[in-house]
This record gives structure tokens, C-alpha cells and sequence, in this order.
């Protein structure tokens, strides 16, 4: 990080991804660049592809076509042992929280510390007592995954996420789901974590009001292609009709409301698409 | 007709892609063995939860089989006044076929099915997608550890199953039908023979150990992500154990003793 060209660089960079699932065409020529040391995030409309983009991200997945840096490394080209070194300085968030259901909070949150580290007994204690206490969540600890409510899941599985304090984080739909108050505390954890560990964080979302909050930059994706991209305030001054229609959760517009088929008055008249046998 | 030879290729071509993923998959596992030494501790909370806790089923079929063993035998020899070598019809009956085959349906509808359940379930909840972004790799941290447990505890579920077996015979032959204790047992010994009898035993055990595991911790890990997926991967892994089983056991029949 010392490094000025290093600390200037965007920690994530994607050219011209194309990714298919089936026929469906995912992505289309897609490229973006993710700032180092802010909260960015990309927005679209359900099954855009917003979640696929994280585990292209992560190396979960791999690319039809184009190409996916993250801190220089082309992700898809790695061998297994540097993927997961990588992966070491990442951490993700899961829209479940993705627990390990066999362990306690206190275990699921040392579980990286443990698999990837030989810190003595005591330090580890500290250390996991650290990051729930960060999330709020110390004195939780023994609990059972199970008997968490989705939002206390979601901060347990962040302070997993910050265990081994990676330097970047990719939050899965963190705001789905949640009730007024969890959604302030995540919100708020989300910003903190980044400015107090200096962290790049790259959100998913489709909860328009929370996530221009708090982003530095916002990256909107429909079709598989970027739409615009931007800093909140200016993307909302400038929005094209489609970015207003989306910004503004207005119900008809460039994306219609009606699924497309044949008009209505032509299928009431019987002269739309009908089955003759 | 042209539909029912096309469905059936499209059948024969799905198969085909299972058994290779099947195949690809156990191999990933056996290459992450090494897991398995470093960390044992992993292993042996696996052979915990598969295979002792499989023991209360194990136990109580067996010495049930050996109880009717017990009187089918001797109802059958008395007839011949042989009733002095019930002791070795019950020993070769369990440790040659009823041992490993029925220990091994046991596992199968026991541990067989929770091991895919539980696969299915992480994979549903995203688990082992987490841990891969966690730079944990599954099938050294979940995966290996399972398929060691399943193999080593088959073997020795089936000891105990026979084992048991023998007592329950016991039991019923000379505790209830009058047979003599000291005959019982020398019988049994002087008919028992170490190689061909225990040891393709063994071998047998050996051999479903391996493939039900393969098959349960396979149809876990293969699982739809959604409870429908996983009732029928459960289902699959209970159906296909046991018809390997009993196909696998007829096949290894043969070639042990076949050609004597």
C-alpha cells in the first residue's frame, strides 16, 4: 500500500466480461473499475447477474470471455494455491450469512483464524472477542447459528468476514430482508468497516435509499451491460431516463411493466399468440 | 419411437455425466488425503458421528439376525441330528455375507443418508461456497475427512455386527434350544477358516465401505440446492448404496469363491 502507483490503481478492474449461464446471456461485454479504499456498488435490477459479478469477483466462477483483475491478478488465470491467497485478503459476505451451522458464533468466527493461522489459544480469544465486539455481538457468542435473527447472522458472518482484516469485502445483498433498525446497524457497520480498516468494499444491492448513502461510487448494471457509473449525487443529476426509472423505483418506464407478448386487445380478441390444436 | 430412443440416449448421456462427475469428484477427494493425517482430529469427529453413532442399529440387527439364524439353523440341522454345527452355520453365514451385507444396507439408510442430508444442507446454505471464499478448500476441510470416517467405520461396524451376531445365535441355540455351549464354539472355530472366511469378510466390508460412502458423500456434494434436491439426493443416495451393495456383493462372491 505504500507503493503511490499501487495505492492510486483501482483494486478491481474487469474488461469486456461475457458470461453465460445456459442460454441466458449473464453479462455482455462488460467492463467496470472498482476504486481502491472506497464503497462501491453495483446496482441492477433482480437476476442481473448482481450476485454472479461477486463470485466472478471471488473466482467462484470463471469467464466465458474478458477479463477480471483484482490487485493486479487476473483471477481466472491463477493457479489454486494463489487463488486462495487471494481469497486470504478478501472477504465476502453472504446475503444468508452463511454460517457454519455445526458451530458456535465465537467458532464460525475463529474458523478462518484457525484454518489459516497458529495463533496461540489466548490470542485467538482476544482476537475473535476483537471483531464481535466490533459488530456488537461479543456477548452472543456462545450462541447457536440457529437461534440468530437474520441481521444479528449477517453481523456474525461480517465479523467472520473481517477476521483475517483482507483488504477488500463484497457484501451480497446486505440490506435484504432486514427491519428498520438491523438495516441502520449493517449500514453503519458497512461504512465504519471501511474508513476504520482502510478497506476497498464492493456492494450488491438493489435497496436504492441505503445504498447511495453510503457509497463513494455506484456502478448500475441492466442487460448485462454497465448503464452509468458514477458518484451518487451526479448519477442522480444526470440519470438517464432507464437510471431515473431505477433510482426512483417508478413502476413503468424504459423497463415496462408488462412482461412483452402480444397487446392485450389483440389477445382479448382472440388474435394474439393461441394455440389451434 | 423416435422420442423413447432419444429419451433414451438423453437418459444413457445423463447417467454417463453423473458417473463422471462421481468419478472426478472422488478424485479430488483422494488427492486431498493428506488432510486426513495432518489433522486427524477431523477424521475422528467424523468417525464419531458416522460410525458410532450407527452403533445402537448395528448392534441390535445383529444380534436379532444372529437370534433368527439361531433358530432357522437349528430347526433346519435337527433334522439331520446335526444340531452340534449350528455354531459354525451362524459364524460362516455372518462374517462371509449377512456381516458386511446387511451392516452396509444399515449404513447406507443410517449414516449413508445423514451424510448427504448434511452435505446437501451446507451446500444449500451456501456453506461450503463461504468456505471456498474463505480459502478453505471443501473437499480437504469437509469432504476427505467424511470419506475416511465412512471407510474406516464400515469394516468395523461389520466386526461388531458378526461379533454380536454370534452371541445372539448363542443365546437362542443353547441358551433356548439346548445346544451345547462347548460344541457351539468348537464347531464354530474348526469350520472358520481365517483367510477364506473372516478375511473375505473383511474385504467385502471393505469394499461397500468405500462405495456407500463414495455414493452418499457424491450425492451431497451433486445435491439441487433446495429441499426438494436434497430429499431426492437423500432418496438416491439410500436406493443406489443398497443396490451396489447387493449387486457388488455378488460380483465379489464370485470371484472369492467362485473358482474353488
Amino acid at each position: 500500500m505504500a507503493d503511490p502507483a499501487v495505492a492510486d490503481s483501482p483494486h478491481i478492474v474487469i474488461e469486456n466480461l461475457r458470461f453465460r449461464r445456459g442460454r441466458k446471456v449473464v453479462f455482455d461485454d462488460l467492463s467496470m473499475r472498482i476504486p481502491r479504499g472506497q464503497v462501491t456498488t453495483v446496482m441492477g435490477p433482480s437476476g442481473s447477474g448482481k450476485t454472479t459479478l461477486l463470485r466472478l469477483i471471488g473466482g467462484q466462477l470463471r469467464p466465458d470471455a474478458g477479463r477480471i483483475w483484482v490487485d493486479g491478478q487476473e483471477v481466472a488465470k491463477l493457479s489454486t494455491r494463489r487463488l486462495y491467497a487471494l481469497r486470504k485478503r478478501m472477504g465476502m459476505l453472504f446475503q444468508s450469512g452463511a454460517l457454519l451451522t455445526d458451530l458456535s458464533v465465537f467458532e464460525n468466527v475463529a474458523f478462518p483464524l484457525r484454518e489459516h493461522t497458529d495463533l496461540p489459544e489466548d490470542v485467538l480469544h482476544a482476537l475473535v472477542l476483537l471483531k464481535l465486539e466490533a459488530v456488537g455481538l461479543r456477548a452472543a457468542r456462545e450462541l447457536d447459528p440457529a437461534s440468530l435473527s437474520g441481521g444479528m447472522a449477517r453481523r456474525v458472518a461480517l465479523a467472520r468476514a473481517i477476521a483475517l482484516d483482507p483488504d477488500l469485502i463484497l457484501y451480497d445483498e446486505p440490506f435484504t430482508g432486514l427491519d428498520p433498525i438491523t438495516m441502520g446497524q449493517i449500514v453503519s457497520l458497512i461504512r465504519q468497516t471501511n474508513e476504520s480498516l482502510g478497506l476497498t468494499s464492493v456492494l450488491v444491492s438493489h435497496d436504492v435509499a441505503e445504498a447511495m448513502a453510503i457509497s463513494d461510487h455506484v456502478v448500475l448494471i441492466a442487460n448485462g451491460r454497465v448503464v452509468d457509473a458514477g458518484p451518487p449525487d451526479e448519477l442522480e443529476a444526470r440519470a438517464s431516463d432507464w437510471s431515473a426509472q431505477f433510482l426512483q423505483g417508478r413502476p413503468d418506464g424504459p423497463v415496462p411493466f408488462h412482461y412483452p407478448g402480444a397487446s392485450y386487445r389483440d389477445d382479448l380478441l382472440g388474435q394474439g399468440e393461441r394455440r389451434d390444436d | 419411437m423416435t422420442d423413447a430412443i432419444a429419451s433414451l440416449g438423453r437418459t444413457t448421456i445423463n447417467a454417463l455425466v453423473v458417473f463422471g462427475r462421481a468419478f472426478v469428484f472422488l478424485m479430488r477427494v483422494l488427492a486431498s488425503l493428506d488432510i486426513v493425517i495432518r489433522r486427524f482430529g477431523l477424521t475422528l469427529a467424523q468417525v464419531y458421528s458416522v460410525g458410532v453413532r450407527s452403533l445402537l442399529i448395528i448392534i441390535v440387527s445383529g444380534l436379532f439376525v444372529g437370534m433368527v439364524l439361531g433358530y432357522q439353523g437349528y430347526i433346519t440341522l435337527v433334522n439331520f441330528g446335526a444340531a452340534e454345527a449350528l455354531g459354525g452355520v451362524v459364524a460362516l453365514s455372518l462374517v462371509r455375507e449377512l456381516g458386511p451385507v446387511v451392516t452396509a444396507l444399515l449404513f447406507a439408510g443410517r449414516a449413508g443418508s445423514a451424510l448427504t442430508a448434511e452435505l446437501g444442507l451446507m451446500k444449500t446454505t451456501e456453506q461450503l461456497s463461504a468456505m471456498e471464499m474463505m480459502a478453505v478448500n471443501p473437499y480437504r476441510r469437509i469432504f476427505a475427512p467424511r470419506f475416511v470416517a465412512g471407510f474406516l467405520s464400515m469394516p468395523l461396524l461389520a466386526a461388531i455386527f458378526s461379533a454380536v451376531g454370534v452371541m445372539g445365535g448363542y443365546l437362542v441355540g443353547v441358551g433356548l434350544l439346548g445346544v451345547d455351549s462347548g460344541a457351539y464354539f468348537s464347531q464354530m472355530q474348526s469350520v472358520t477358516d481365517w483367510n477364506e472366511d473372516v478375511l473375505s469378510g473383511v474385504i467385502k466390508s471393505i469394499v461397500f465401505g468405500f462405495v456407500v460412502t463414495w455414493i452418499a458423500v457424491f450425492q451431497g456434494f451433486n445435491a439441487q440446492p433446495t429441499s426438494e434436491g436434497i430429499s431426492r439426493a437423500t432418496t438416491q443416495t439410500v436406493v443406489v448404496a443398497s443396490l451396489a451393495v447387493l449387486g457388488l456383493d455378488f460380483i465379489l462372491t464370485g470371484l472369492m469363491f467362485g473358482a474353488g
